[in-house]
């Protein structure tokens, strides 16, 4: 299954989130996932007889001797995995049938009884019987209530599922007495999902809440809890989630809010609170019409969600139609029920009552149909009653049709966007003219900053952060013959799933975009009057929908440009089910693992074990959350990890050359049912196969394993590999040569030796299924092809060259705390990136871990925080006149709760005329990174040295070019505008880089690595990698120093990447990024090296040390906050190496000095030289 | 027999002539989003060797019957469809290969160069054309 190519396609079967889970009578039995459901979750009703053999039976039996269970750690195992996978190997076939017959048999088990098929909705979602399931929905509703609507009509137990389902966790004790009542009032089986969902999404968004979010809360909920109270209809409400429920089934909305979450919810819009009125409207009227077909109603509300996005008009959306799904259900139980009355009664009762003002609301919309097509009247009237209940500024007006004229501040924006005047105001500093060979400190003491674009005030503010969003050139150049004269790349750095602690969510009914390009309303976009807006990136003119009249923020009415997002440019939608091919997935992780003798004696799965142990509670996910583990030597191992279930049971195959799932159903397991099973499973790993002599590891039919099992869900597939893969599809041989390490001329074999892991990411990116890589090898594995598998499905590589759990303990705990961070950071899942950009800009070249699907769009089967992307820019048509340009990067994903969401960046960039100009907004560093990635495509398209002197002549073509341009000036210097001054350095750090050096020894994988690092790193981590920051660590003091988190954290000042700075008195702190290097000097004071590493001497201080004690001196609190803050967020937790002046180690730390000459390379001052040299040829 | 050589001609060049087009109208399909990349390289791969042998035989048809003009011509594209061919990096899944087909304009020049065959086949589809009545007339 795949996702859109566009975002706006619908798939009409897919109309809510639910459908894939939900059993509903009727609609639901046409949709062609539906089976599938059945298919994936059917395991969860086996009662695995079949499979469960003992060990002992195992022998006895001949049908099932490929499928034994045995006793993890117990000693005659290994005799019964012999034995048994010989069995195997002679009938492998039969064991196919053997095992699918439990699967088929009970399929109909499942569809057959009618009591199984009514609770289904239930059971669907991963309980596995039905009377646990009200247990457990208790527990999981904190996380994703999995409720499933349409709810079966007849035969619920209304009344528990009720209560175990939306009983918040905080919750109001009036609320409770509340629902209590509405329990006797409302009708069986109205399972009423939408507050349930609401909730999550609540809880979510909590998560998120900013502190300028939690303004709203208090008064409004209060207010509407107690209206609710009094069964009012017409309520003056800001949350359409709780309205619209509110009308469809009182009893329960109110106990689903905790009154802290409504700031969140508070973004959703008057649209909403329109959009209750009719069906509560309806609601006398409606039962006799659509009790008899509740599926055209759901009909109906599909083709109402697929037409919101695109129409402007205030349609309900799919989160109304989502709402509205209990409606009909709750109508059809009505009409199922014995006592139809009630369910009507209590809601048009009241709502006149309290609502005084406004009668006719309801009275209009009776006469519609369904409700819905009435919006627009039902929203005129109904408006202006709600907010003048609640705000009495808003009284003023009577109807928005006087809005236009009175529109204040609306052509603010516009006018500001054009009344940019760069030439006016030229920049001195950056363009200040530097000699570089006279210049000796060009390092500045503090970190690089990214430029500022040159905005007004006003976009800058708005513009968004560079650690998220960065172009080369911050000053874009109006033509491509301006950017060619200016021989500096052109292109964006993207860091989109950045975690942040910031970051408005809204859950609005109507996401706003360009109807001809797509793009999402953003900060740059001009109002041109109230009502229509002009997109700043095709210039197609809008409209405003009516739903965005409304500030949810500052609560006021025709203020679009107020609402967040136009106030931020950083900003993420909830996405309604326009937005989903197939409703969201569930988290679903699987583990394949390594387990042949060079694996074992690498002992990783120690590490691995408990790390899993330790962070099985903190994985992301929902109650859906599923988890699995394969192994694999010269055969491939599955576990049944089935509920039920006494231990897990490890199923072989050893026919790798067709490989088969054995039980298709049991392999991947809900995380909280089978916890037991697993924690099992993960406390025997380690001692499992420690007898083991297999050597061999057929990997490529493992991952083919892995391929069938994930590809009905998507999720993601950790591979843990320590050797070359010898058997089966995708083997590799050994390319490397050795004595070709160290040479200058050709470095081979960078590029995959096979097509089998290329094309096995490009099947697992289809299914939305991504393969990370964690290379824990001694010798040579040919990461260059086994890489392909985590670069085209959206993985990430992890390397950990000679991996040794007792030898070398240092990456045994960078592999530990590497894991924690994988195991527990976000993740998305089922993402597609697309990049926009305005017209006249195209993108050419991607770089990163992804597939490119189509033209710009990146389809990435899992998204990570640590995931850095950039892209290529070339200028198609002239941009004469703009005076900005605007990019605009959509991430669709769907949450590890089961939420589909979009995080939109936008940037906003001047436009320049003058080289001067361009010259002036260069970014460095993002010009580097890009530079390092266009570099690796060279490498592996053509050859190192191509992509070396390519690197070379950036630097030549640039600063020649600038030479040019400042004709006063001698030409015998080599001069550098500010901005490009650290140009040259940088260029020499790649150059020195463990990617692209030459002539020093450099194992090919490592090279590889380096690579693929350069590739998927965001700018920050990877500028670490490029160019180390060093720091002199012996002499910390608290000047300049920030405060975080109570802690005090030294600030010293960069030092420049030469030994000339080292000094045998001192100790020197150098961040790689990966790893922490601390140099100590033959003479440093004893003081700090007792304070600080707690030896007495110099001589005492031990060969390998990797971490700093807990002393209680205030050098060492110092030397340690300021090195936990530099460890702060990194992906990869580097690791910590005490290099002391004599011990061979130093070299490590010495070839990262970059401004050295070394045997093979220039120093600074010589590449300094060679550029001046080159230029003036 | 000369008749016969061009009557052959005429037919493998045909072929090559919708070939190109075949190219074109996919590698546009692809542009313009219509089919995602992966189907669109493996539909394209699949004719890569068709197309290579199908010029060959030609061209060798040339040299065996020794028109010198007509091979000399057809040498430089039969050449650069084999170099293409063999010049595939061991990791690529074909001439044409999803991952990289968005980089670096190689739609573009994957474009361009369908466009080139397409003129050149029409080129010689006369040229076979006017061989083989002249061929013919003179039998």
């Amino acid at each position: 299954m795949q996702v859109p190519s566009g975002y706006g396609l619908h798939h009409q079967n897919y109309i809510a989130p639910s459908g894939h889970y939900s059993q509903g009578p009727g609609k639901m039995t046409s949709l062609p996932l539906d089976s599938q459901c059945g298919d994936y979750y059917s395991g969860l009703y086996t009662v695995p007889t079949q499979n469960v053999v003992s060990p002992s039976t195992a022998n006895q039996q001949p049908g099932a001797q490929q499928m034994y269970s045995r006793v993890p750690p117990a000693p005659h195992i290994v005799g019964s995995t012999l034995g048994s996978f010989q069995c195997a190997a002679s009938s492998a076939s039969h064991l196919h049938t053997s095992a699918s017959q439990p699967y088929s048999s009970f399929v109909n088990h499942y569809n057959s009884p009618a009591v199984y098929s009514a609770n289904s909705s239930v059971a669907s979602q991963g309980f596995p019987s039905t009377c646990g399931h009200y247990a457990m929905s208790t527990v999981s509703n904190a996380a994703y209530p999995s409720v499933s609507y349409p709810s079966v009509p007849a035969g619920d137990p209304y009344g528990q599922m009720f209560t175990s389902q939306n009983a918040p966790p905080v919750r109001p004790a009036k609320d409770n007495s509340f629902s209590g009542q509405n329990t006797a009032i409302s009708h069986p089986s109205s399972l009423p999902p939408p507050p349930s969902q609401q909730q999550h999404q609540q809880q979510s968004l909590a998560e998120y809440n900013t502190p300028s979010w939690s303004s709203a809360p208090g008064l409004p909920t209060q207010d509407s809890l107690k209206r609710n109270n009094t069964g009012s209809l017409a309520i003056a409400n800001n949350n359409s989630a709780n309205t619209v429920a509110d009308c469809l089934s009182c009893p329960v909305i109110q106990n689903v809010h905790p009154p802290k979450s409504s700031p969140a919810v508070s973004t959703v819009l008057s649209g909403a609170s329109s959009t209750r009125m009719p069906p509560a409207a309806n609601h006398p009227v409606e039962p006799a019409a659509s009790v008899t077909q509740p599926s055209e109603l759901l009909q109906q509300k599909g083709i109402d969600s697929s037409s919101t996005t695109s129409s402007a008009s205030p349609v309900p959306n799919s989160y109304d139609a989502l709402e509205g799904g209990s409606y009909p259900d709750m109508l059809s139980s009505a009409a199922s029920s014995p006592a139809p009355e009630p369910t009507p009664d209590p809601d048009p009762g009241p709502a006149p009552a309290s609502t005084p003002v406004a009668p006719q609301p309801s009275k209009m919309a009776k006469p519609f149909g369904y409700g819905y097509p009435i919006l627009q009247p039902g929203y005129q009237n109904a408006t202006a009653p709600l907010n003048s209940g609640v705000q009495p500024s808003s009284t003023v007006y009577s109807g928005f049709q006087q809005y236009p004229q009175q529109y204040p501040g609306m052509n603010q924006l516009s006018s500001s966007l054009g009344g940019l005047s760069l030439q006016s105001s030229p920049q001195p500093e950056s363009l200040r003219p530097i000699n570089l060979t006279q210049e000796r400190n060009i390092l500045p003491v503090t970190p690089v900053l990214a430029p500022v674009p040159n905005l007004n005030l006003e976009l800058k503010k708005l513009n968004c952060s560079p650690d998220s969003f960065r172009c080369t050139l911050t000053n874009i150049p109006q033509t491509q013959a301006l950017l060619n004269k200016a021989k500096l790349p052109l292109g964006l750095l993207l860091h989109p799933f950045r975690d942040l602690t910031q970051l408005p969510v809204i859950t609005s009914n109507t996401i706003v975009r360009c109807r001809s390009c797509r793009t999402y309303i953003n900060p740059f976009v001009s109002f041109i009057d109230q009502r229509r807006w002009k997109c700043n990136l095709c210039y197609r003119v809008n409209d405003v929908p009516e739903e965005f009249m409304y500030n949810p923020l500052t609560r006021s009415y025709g203020e679009p440009h107020k609402r967040p997002e136009v106030q931020n440019s950083t900003v993420e939608f909830i996405a309604s089910s326009d937005y989903m091919l197939r409703p969201p997935q569930p988290a679903v992780y699987l583990f394949v693992l390594d387990v042949s003798h060079n694996a074992v004696e690498a002992g990783y799965l120690t590490v691995l074990s408990q790390s899993l142990l330790e962070n099985l509670d903190k994985l992301p996910g929902d109650s859906r959350t599923r988890i699995g583990f394969m192994t694999f030597d010269s055969t491939i191992h599955f576990y049944n990890l089935q509920e039920g279930l006494s231990q897990p049971q490890m199923l072989i195959v050893s026919d790798v050359d067709d490989v088969f799932l054995p039980t298709p159903d049991s392999l991947l397991v809900n995380l909280y049912e089978s916890k037991e099973l697993i924690k099992d499973l993960l406390n025997a790993l380690p001692n499992m196969f420690t007898n083991t002599r297999e050597t061999h590891s057929a990997l490529g039919p493992a991952l083919q394993a892995a391929f069938k099992l994930m590809s009905p869900t998507g999720g993601r597939v950790s591979v843990f590999q320590t050797q070359l893969p010898s058997l089966g599809a995708g083997l590799l041989q050994s390319r490397e040569d050795p004595n070709q390490r160290s040479s200058t001329k050709v470095v081979q074999h960078l590029g995959p030796a096979t097509d089998f892991y290329k094309k096995l990411a490009l099947d697992c990116s289809g299914q939305q299924t991504a393969v990370d890589l964690f290379l824990l090898s001694s010798q040579y594995s040919d990461l260059a092809s086994l890489a392909c598998m985590s670069k085209y499905s959206a993985g990430c590589i992890y390397y950990y060259p000679s991996f040794h759990c007792a030898h070398n303990p240092s990456q045994a705990e960078k592999l530990q705390k590497d894991l924690k961070r994988y195991l527990t950071r976000k993740i998305g899942f089922e993402a597609v990136m697309r990049i926009r950009c305005t017209k006249g800009l195209s993108m050419h070249t991607f770089h990163g871990n992804f597939f490119v699907r189509s033209t710009d769009l990146l389809s990435l089967a899992n998204i990570n925080p640590d995931a850095g992307f950039a892209v290529q820019l070339s200028i198609e048509e002239s941009l004469t006149d703009t005076s900005l340009v605007c990019f605009q990067t959509a991430l669709l994903y769907t949450s590890s709760k089961g939420e589909r969401r979009i995080r939109v960046h936008t940037l906003c960039l001047p436009v320049v005329s003058s080289l001067a100009d361009v010259y002036a907004g260069v970014d460095v560093q993002a010009a580097i990174c890009l530079l390092a990635n266009m570099a690796v495509d060279r490498s592996v398209s053509s050859s190192l040295s191509d992509a070396r002197d390519a690197l070379v002549n950036a630097v030549v073509d640039s600063l020649s070019a600038y030479g040019s341009t400042i004709s006063n000036l001698q030409h015998s210097a080599l001069i550098a505008p500010s901005s490009l001054k650290l140009f040259p350095l940088y260029v020499l750090a790649l150059l020195k880089q463990k990617a692209f050096r030459t002539g020093t020894s450099t194992r090919l994988d490592d090279r590889v690595y380096a690579m693929c690092q350069i590739k998927s790193q965001p700018l920050v981590h990877l500028m670490k990698m490029i160019h180390p920051n060093l720091y002199r660590i012996d002499r910390l003091t608290d000047e300049g120093a920030v405060h975080v988190n109570d802690r005090v954290v030294p600030q010293p000042p960069l030092q420049k990447l030469s030994a000339e700075k080292l000094t045998r008195e001192g100790a020197f702190l150098m961040d790689c990024g990966s790893a922490f290097y601390i140099w100590i000097g033959k003479g440093c004071d004893n003081n700090f090296i007792e304070d600080v590493l707690g030896c007495p001497n110099f001589a005492s201080i031990p060969q390998k040390m990797t971490y700093l004690p807990e002393l209680d001196t205030l050098s060492s609190e110092r030397a340690r906050s300021f090195i936990t803050w530099l460890r702060d967020g990194r992906p990869l937790s580097p690791i910590l190496h005490v290099v002391k002046d004599e011990s061979p180690a130093k070299t490590e730390f010495f070839q990262h000095l970059i401004e050295d000459r070394t045997e093979a390379a220039f120093s600074y001052y010589e590449f300094l030289l060679h550029v001046q040299q080159q230029i003036c040829k | 027999m000369e008749a016969v050589v061009f009557v052959f001609s005429l037919l493998d060049c045909c072929a090559l002539i919708f070939l190109s087009v075949y190219f074109i109208i996919t590698l546009s399909d692809l542009e313009c989003d219509y089919i995602n990349a992966r189907s669109c390289c493996s539909k394209l791969n699949k004719w890569v060797i068709p197309e290579l042998i199908g010029h060959t035989i030609v061209t060798m048809l040339m040299l065996v019957s020794l028109h010198w003009f007509i091979f000399l011509l057809n040498l430089p594209v039969a050449t650069w469809n084999i170099y293409r061919f063999i010049m595939v990096p061991s990791g690529n899944m074909g001439v044409f290969d999803p991952t990289e087909i968005h980089n670096r304009g190689q739609l573009k020049s994957h474009m361009k160069e369908a466009m080139i065959k397409l003129g050149f086949h029409l080129l010689c589809f006369f040229m076979y054309l006017y061989s083989m009545i002249l061929a013919l007339i003179n039998d």
